[in-house]
Formats: C-alpha cells, structure tokens, sequence
C-alpha cells in the first residue's frame, strides 16, 4: 500500500473514531445518529436478516437498468454526434448547462409519460447519468489521433466498426470516467426518485426509517448506498488506471 | 511496354475555401507510372502536396481532375485491395499488444486461422519483433513502434506499398537502419514501394527513381533514376555516384525550396 492510501485510510478511521467518541461522550446524542460499531452491526443484522432484500434489490437493480441504458445510450449518442458537427454545436449549450436543470422536476411528467411503476424512476437515474458518459466519451473522441483514423479507414473498416475498433477502444479511459459518474448520479436519480413517491426501495426504506425516528434502520441503509457506490466507482477507477498503464500514461 | 503498376493522368487536386470563394490548387496536373516491383521516391518542398499525392494513390481522397489507376482498376476515393500505408506518425493502436496491432490488419482478409498465425510469426521474426508480441506499444521505442506499424502492413502482403514520411519522427543512425530494412522487405516482398519524405539522402539511398515536385501546386519538374543494384543497403551512401545524385536533387529542389519560404514568410501555408 502506497503512503498516500495509508493516509487517506488514517483519514477515514481517524473520522469513524471521532464520530464514535462524540456519540460516546454525548455531544451527538442517541437520537441524531448511532455511534458508528452500532450502524455496522445494524447493516449485518438487516443483512443476515433479509427483512431489507427487497428494498435492496430493487433500488440496485433500477439502478443498473438506469445505468445501463446512460451508458449505451450515451456512447451510442456521442458517436453520432462525433459525425455530425453541426448536430454538435446545437446541443453543446444544453450539455454545457444540463446540470444546471433540476431533473426531478420533470418527475412528474415522466410518471405521466411512463406510469406509476419503476420506470420514472429509472428515467430519472437515466437522465442524470446519460449526459455525463455524452460529455466524456465526447472528450475521448476528440482527441483520437487522426492517423488512427486513417488507418481504419485503410484497413477498409466501416463507419461502426472503426467506432467499436478503433475511436472507442482509444476513448475508453474516458468513457470509463463518464461511467464513473453515470454510476454515482443513477444511484443518487434513483434513491431521489424513491424519497419523492414510491412504495419500495432504499430511499422509500431509509425516508421511512427517517420520519419513525428509526435510525437502526437508516443510517445502516445510508452506509450501505456509500459501500455500493464507492465499490463500483473504486472498481472503475482500477480499471482506467489499467488502461492508462497500458499506454505508458 | 508492360502495363504500369500505379497510373496517374493529369491528377489534380483542389481543396474547397471554406468561405466559398476559390478553393486551394494544391496539385498537379500530374501524370505518372510506377512499373510492378519498383521502389519510387518522392521528394518536395513543404506544403507542396506530397500527401495528398500519397492519399490519392491510397484512395483516402479522389482527384478534382484525371484519373488514377491501381494495376488497371481506377481509384476513385475507395481504398482498394493490395495497398499498405505506413504513416509518419505513431499508428499503433495503444490498447493492443504488438501481435494484436498485426493481426488487426488481417480482420478484412479472409484466410485460415493457421494461415494468420503463420503470416503474423512471419513478419514478427521478419520486423524483429519476436521477443516482443506480448509488449505494448507505450514499451517500445519510437523505432520499434513503427517497425510494428510496418509489421501490421506486411502481414496484409500487399503489392504495392505507401510510406508516408515513415522515418520522420527517427533519429538520423535508427533512419539509416530502419532504410536497410526496408530495402530488404522490399527485395523480399517483391511489392511496388511508394515513398514520400523530406529526406533528400535517403530517398538517394533507397529509391529506384526519384521525383523532385515544385511548390504549391505541386507538379513534377523532374524525375532522376539513380541505376542502383537491387541488392543494395545503406553502404550506398558511401559511392561517389551517392553525392552526384543527391546533388541534382538539391539542385532541382532549391529554387521551389525558396519559393515555399517566400511564401511562408508572408504568411501561413496551408498543410497540403
């Protein structure tokens, strides 16, 4: 382990005992949050349990479709748009101030256009992520080298195979960071999504927990979420470092 | 006579202004032969379309006016079968390794599994690249990178070959040992070798004929022949006949050489 990651683990456990301290001492009483060994053994006991499998499930499971489709239709999206400059150059505004736009505004249009089911909450995970993996796999694109191009087009390759052979392999480490950011926004479109009107999931499970005073049930749930999305992201990240190795990067 | 091997006839080529207004001349009219198996060199001043010669030869780009004809069949902007470019810049592909780089140029060649296994062998002892196959590129040096770009366009066994300024980015000692290469991939392969650089010595040393193009817009002024035996390497430097055919180079070259300059010193050139 390097000197920075054992710094960055002294940080984070240097925190957790400070926190577990506070709520020892009673500056952070028993109602504002648990200590945090009691959040630990609460996650294990709702683990072993299985009373939360439901709710888990399927908040990680939209999530993945939410994912999934960011991440398809993402790519898919920028490499048309890689084609057509002055497509491009019309949308550049909205990407460049999409984030600006409250998404969960258009909740309830989506449930208008998409029922009252999973699927508004999979769209609104869907449409936070999908501009994020536009705008890197974008970024990847540009800066393949143009004798690459030419080689592709020697070798006599068509418009989707040099895509899915050549500019995308090269734009992967980029792709890989829109992936990172896809992953961390379906969770936070998806988990919102269930605060705001749904009958399951974590977030329905952890705002529920929340207005019953049931932090044994919520704060265990809020670790959980970090754990997946830290996972998932620390993953991805290993893997743009591979990549990057591999190009003396 | 037999037929030429690469035809070119009044090939000229016009880039559009982007303002609608005349476009760019960049070359010609052009008319050329290149005979089967013979190693041609083509030297310039800068920006005066010694690509876009090349790209037209390669069908990356068509022609305003004339035509250009590949062992009889025209070219007219499709990249047709038997034709290898090697570029001046790195082409390798960075997330593959150096026998994934040469196998890509076998993936529109419909041959055996057994018999792309022994072409890609064949041209990494060939390239010296044997102990080398796992690597990727980001380990090599820039010679050795462009010794696989080499690889991965030999492996396709094509007839005639296109060198793009191949060694411009080398030093002056690995250009001299990457040209012995290529003169005995050439006797070896037996292929038609077009080469494009700046180089004036080592299109000398390398070519069967030389071509010297004016400035923008690029013409031929003249084509010298420098008779040298086919079992030739970079020792061919040392002939007396090597500075009596460097020398009609320069002289042919010098007057365009300094109109480029002139022209560049009123203002920017376009890249042609």
């Amino acid at each position: 382990m390097s000197r920075i990651a054992v710094y960055r683990v002294l940080v984070i456990a240097a925190a957790v005992l400070l926190l577990e301290l506070l709520c020892y001492v009673g500056v952070i009483d028993r109602i504002t949050m648990q200590p945090p060994h009691r959040i630990l053994r609460d996650l294990a006991l709702i683990l072993i349990s299985g009373k939360q499998n439901a709710a888990i499930l399927k908040t990680l499971s939209n999530a993945s479709i939410a994912f999934g489709l960011a991440l398809f239709v993402g790519v898919a999206t920028a490499v048309v748009l890689h084609g057509y400059r002055a497509l491009r150059e019309t949308l550049d505004p909205l990407f460049a101030t999409y984030y600006a736009i409250p998404v969960f505004a258009f909740y309830p249009l989506l449930i208008v256009l998409l029922g009252l089911g999973d699927a508004p909450q999979i769209g609104i995970g869907f449409m936070l992520g999908v501009v994020a993996v536009i705008v890197n796999t974008l970024n990847g694109l540009d800066r393949v080298p143009r004798v690459l191009r030419k080689t592709a087009r020697i070798q006599r390759l068509g418009t989707i195979e040099t895509a899915l052979t050549v500019t995308l392999p090269y734009a992967a480490p980029y792709v890989l960071t829109g992936a990172k950011f896809a992953v961390a926004y379906s969770l936070i479109g998806i988990i919102g999504a269930e605060f705001i009107m749904s009958r399951g999931g974590m977030g329905y499970e952890i705002s529920f927990a929340y207005n019953n005073f049931d932090n044994a049930t919520m704060y265990p749930l809020i670790v959980l979420i970090l754990v997946v999305s830290i996972s998932i992201n620390t993953g991805l990240s290993r893997w743009e470092k591979l990549l990057l190795a591999r190009r003396g990067q | 006579m037999s037929q030429a091997h690469v035809s070119l006839r009044g090939v000229t080529k016009v880039f559009p202004s982007s303002s609608g207004g005349q476009g760019l001349h960049a070359l010609g009219p052009i008319d050329l032969d290149l005979q089967q198996g013979e190693f041609f060199a083509v030297v310039g001043p800068s920006g005066c379309g010694k690509s876009t010669l090349l790209e037209l030869i390669a069908g990356l780009t068509s022609a305003t006016e004339g035509t250009v004809e590949f062992e009889g069949r025209r070219i007219e902007g499709d990249i047709p079968d038997g034709i290898g470019v090697v570029f001046q810049e790195d082409a390798c592909f960075p997330w593959l390794s150096v026998e994934d780089n040469i196998a890509f140029g076998l993936r529109k060649i419909a041959v055996a599994h057994e018999e792309k296994r022994r072409r890609i062998g064949g041209v990494l002892d060939l390239m010296g690249l044997g102990d080398f196959a796992r690597s990727y590129p980001a380990q090599l040096s820039g010679g050795m990178r462009q010794r696989v770009c080499i690889a991965r366009t030999l492996v396709i066994e094509p007839r005639l070959i296109l060198l793009d300024e191949p060694f411009g980015a080398l030093d002056q000692q690995t250009r001299l040992l990457m040209g012995d290469e290529v003169l005995k991939l050439w006797r070896q392969t037996g292929a038609t070798v077009f080469l494009i650089t700046h180089a004036l010595d080592e299109a000398a040393m390398l070519a069967d004929r030389i071509a010297v193009m004016s400035a923008r817009p690029g013409q031929l002024i003249d084509v010298v022949e420098t008779h040298w035996p086919a079992e030739r390497d970079s020792h061919i430097v040392e002939r007396l006949e090597f500075g009596a055919v460097t020398a009609r180079l320069w002289k042919s070259l010098r007057e365009e050489s300094l109109k480029t300059m002139a022209k560049t010193s009123r203002g920017p050139a376009d890249r042609t």
